[in-house]
């Protein structure tokens, strides 16, 4: 049976509204929606010296990482709140990948070998993104695609490895434990994404060297533990998506006038926004859970992050389709940013696990079984 | 002055409870002892069932003496005069009418309802047509009109109640706020049967009914701006329940899900887990919320959550009704009650399923509410409306 949920705070602190704060000012001016597109365009959407001002400048890198390790012993509270920031500008930025989920295995794997690439992406130096599919889910299989013919030769394909091409280290998880491979040992073939500010390539591994930081056990435990992490903070990615989708929709129905009013006014898109107001503030407070949830390894954090991820796609969806639709025709064009929101939510809405898959996580652990 | 803490206050229950050892104490006298001790709603101000201690407290105290065993003052069956006429008196009151309103109210001696609606001014509230006259002499008042839906009519002993006084005005400024007598002359209640078979609401006749001067709350003219005090406080009373996991209306469902495996089809399950995610979020919204007022940062998440509760109410004892398969046909029992107050838990899926449809009307509709989330959380461009400057009395009908 479920049980009481621990008290939960899902309010923001003061430290947590300063470094929302920080990271706002960065983005507001340095990743402003023109020139996201502009980088969009060239199919390398990342911006170096964005993500060294974010990562080592402010110290959002580390923010997972205990300061033994270089990092700023915060906790995932934090970190969501970095990507709330984010997911409110599309920021193209391996955040999510080196900074949550590569940070989320090394630390699990807890060995003396990991230790050193920890304290390099922490420190915002290195970018290290996990050699998966972006779709794989915490509950679900875990891939064994990469076999380790000996002498350290790692041979297999990945597909769908998001934010890949920015990394300077792989992780990947062989049948014989977890290795940090170099990103020049790997062949990667770019695909083209429908998120064009995360973007995904095809790992091939042939006969590639790296070196081993954990046995098979650990690491597949520790790929685990950074999906139902990365599938939690994601919720908050999503959550600052559609708060701006919502934002800025509203601003533009005040003052798009037709038929002699604002189109605001007409009650059938006051109610619609009103909706998706309730929607977003529920949102919250499904991402503030599950934030808090695993800062606090409470118990029900599997749970609570299901809860929030099959709650917070759905929403970051409908924030954006929203967003297109009643801005009207120039929703539809290619320099409004609108496009970009749309593009990373429904992307969102199938990485870590989709809210169907959640679904069924939360089938499993309200017991509430399938027929 | 001195702020109240968590420890301050289970002295003062334990206190208390000394004086007044629950199992030996008469329910009436205890309640009326622990409003006296400050320990009913310790918000509230010194002598008026509080100690100015801050909101948050109040679960410290309430917990407490649940677990000592104390009585409690069926807050369902006085929900209105909790939640609505117990904060427009403390905010419109003169200090004669809190000293002798507040007592008797919260220790459930004196119900209270809630006499606004009127057959033709609902969501309009503000086209009301209850007149009430000055009488020259005596300074009474003398109202005569018609209310409806006014629930608990039938065990009220004291009514919150809007009149007009000036027909000259326009809708908004010619209203009066009065606190009313139930057992006056000319009060008549007749049960109003609704659709779960029972009558919890009435329809109320004023015929002549004298109020005295000594109870107008607020004053003359000024009636709209005391009863927005009300409607705010009915609205965000209901959200500011605190429901554990799984509580409120999925808790029946999903213990049939378990229960009864012949019951289950695939596409159930799909929309279970939906609702359950739902309402689990909904509470967590909820929960957030009063972690917002304790903080001291009120939101306007308030008025949201009436929303969301209507809607999950409403479809999840819809799905209910449905998972029942041919148990879902049956109904508990049509008889023409006139209840205490609503209770959800107590019947059956189809009352359930009945009853909740008011959620979405009673207290505000959704569109209204809607319409004041986009109104004034989004700021978005109010509805045209051609009646603000009108005269009352040129209003068309
Ligand atoms: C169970 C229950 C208990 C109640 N208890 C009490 C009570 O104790 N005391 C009391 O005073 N009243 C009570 N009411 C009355 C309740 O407050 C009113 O029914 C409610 O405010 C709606 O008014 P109406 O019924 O006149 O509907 P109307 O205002 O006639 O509305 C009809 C429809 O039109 C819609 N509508 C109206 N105006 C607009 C608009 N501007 N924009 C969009 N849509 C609009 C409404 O949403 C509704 O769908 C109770 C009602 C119920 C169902």
């Amino acid at each position: 049976m479920t049980t009481a949920a621990a008290p939960t705070d899902l309010l923001y602190s003061e430290a947590e509204e300063e470094l929302r704060s920080a990271v706002r000012a960065l983005l507001t001016d340095r990743c402003d929606a023109k020139s996201v597109l502009d980088r969009a365009g060239t199919g390398r959407p990342h911006d170096p010296a964005l993500w060294n001002t974010l990562a080592a400048g402010i110290g959002a890198a580390g923010l997972l990482v205990p300061e033994k390790l270089g990092g700023q012993g915060a906790s995932h509270r934090e970190a969501a709140v970095v990507l709330e920031e984010l997911g409110r500008a599309v920021a193209p930025v391996p955040y999510l990948t080196s900074a949550v989920l590569a940070t989320e295995i090394l630390l699990g794997c807890d060995t003396a070998e990991a230790a050193p690439l920890l304290r390099e992406l922490a420190s915002g130096s290195t970018v290290c993104v996990p050699a998966v599919p972006l779709t794989l889910a915490p509950g679900a299989p875990l891939p064994a695609a990469v076999r380790d013919l000996g002498d350290g030769g790692l041979t297999g394909t990945v597909t769908s490895v998001a934010d890949a091409v920015a990394a300077d280290v792989l992780l990947v998880l062989a049948d014989t434990g977890l290795y940090a491979v170099p990103a020049a040992a790997a062949r990667l073939t770019p695909r083209i994404p429908l998120d064009l500010t995360r973007p995904l390539a095809t790992v091939t591994l042939e006969a590639a060297g790296g070196t081993r930081l954990a046995d098979a056990g650990t690491a597949r435990a520790a790929v685990a533990g950074a999906l139902l992490s990365g599938a939690g903070l994601l919720a908050s990615e999503q959550l600052g998506l559609a708060e701006w989708c919502l934002t800025e929709t509203v601003g533009h129905v005040r003052s798009r006038h037709q038929f002699n009013r604002p189109v605001g006014s007409f009650q059938a898109l006051k109610h619609r926004l009103a909706r998706l107001w309730l929607d977003v503030a529920s949102a919250r407070a499904a991402a503030r859970a599950a934030a808090d949830a695993l800062a606090t390894a409470a118990p029900d954090a599997p749970l609570t992050v299901a809860v929030a991820q099959a709650y917070c796609s759905g929403v970051a969806v409908r924030a954006a389709e929203e967003c297109v639709q009643l801005h009207g025709g120039i929703g539809m064009t290619w320099e409004h940013p609108a496009h970009l929101y749309l593009k990373r939510a429904k992307a969102d809405s199938l990485a870590l696990g989709t809210a169907g898959h959640h679904r069924g996580l939360v089938a499993d652990f309200a017991e509430l079984p399938a027929p | 002055m001195t702020v109240i803490t968590a420890e301050h206050l289970l002295t003062r229950v334990q206190e208390l409870l000394a004086a007044h050892p629950p199992a030996g104490t008469d329910r009436g006298a205890f309640l009326r002892a622990r409003f006296d001790a400050g320990l009913a709603w310790v918000h509230y101000p010194e002598g008026l069932g509080g100690l100015g201690a801050p909101r948050s407290l109040q679960v410290v105290v309430d917990a407490a003496l649940e677990a000592a065993g104390a009585p409690d003052n069926d807050p369902r069956r006085i929900g209105i005069g909790l939640g609505m006429a117990a904060p427009t008196i403390l905010a419109y009151g003169t200090e004669e009418q809190k000293r002798r309103f507040l007592r008797p109210l919260w220790t459930g001696e004196e119900v209270w309802c809630q006499l606004f609606s009127e057959p033709g001014a609902g969501s309009d509230l503000a086209a009301l047509g209850t007149r009430a006259v000055r009488e020259s002499g005596s300074g009474d008042w003398i109202v005569d009109g018609q209310k409806v839906w006014t629930s608990s009519a039938h065990t009220a002993r004291w009514a919150i109640l809007i009149a007009r006084t000036d027909p000259a005005l326009p809708k908004h400024r010619g209203i009066t706020y009065f606190l009313c007598d139930m057992h006056d002359p000319g009060v008549e209640v007749r049960p109003l049967r609704q659709i779960t078979g029972e009558a919890e609401f009435n329809e109320v006749f004023l015929t002549g009914v004298r109020i005295p001067d000594a109870h107008r709350l607020g004053a003359v003219g000024e009636g709209w701006a005391v009863a927005r005090t009300t409607l705010m406080n009915e609205r965000v009373s209901i959200g500011g329940m605190r429901i554990p996991r799984e509580g409120g209306m999925i808790a029946p469902v999903a213990a049939a899900w378990r229960e009864r495996p012949e019951l289950r089809t695939h596409a159930l399950h799909q929309r279970l887990l939906d609702l359950w995610v739902e309402a689990e979020v909904a509470r967590l919204t909820g929960e957030r919320l009063r972690q917002q007022l304790v903080a001291g940062q009120p939101g306007p998440e308030g008025s949201g959550m009436k929303l969301t509760f209507a809607r999950l109410n409403q479809e999840i004892s819809g799905l209910e009704v449905e998972l029942l398969a041919e148990e879902g046909l049956l109904y508990d029992d049509w008889t023409m009650r006139r209840p205490d107050g609503v209770d959800f838990t107590g019947r059956e899926a189809g009352y359930r399923y009945l009853r909740a449809k008011g959620n979405s009307i009673e207290g505000g509709t959704s569109e209204i509410l809607l319409n004041i989330v986009a109104e004034r959380v989004l700021g978005l461009p109010p509805e045209p409306r051609d009646d603000k400057d009108l005269a009352w009395k040129d209003l068309s009908r």
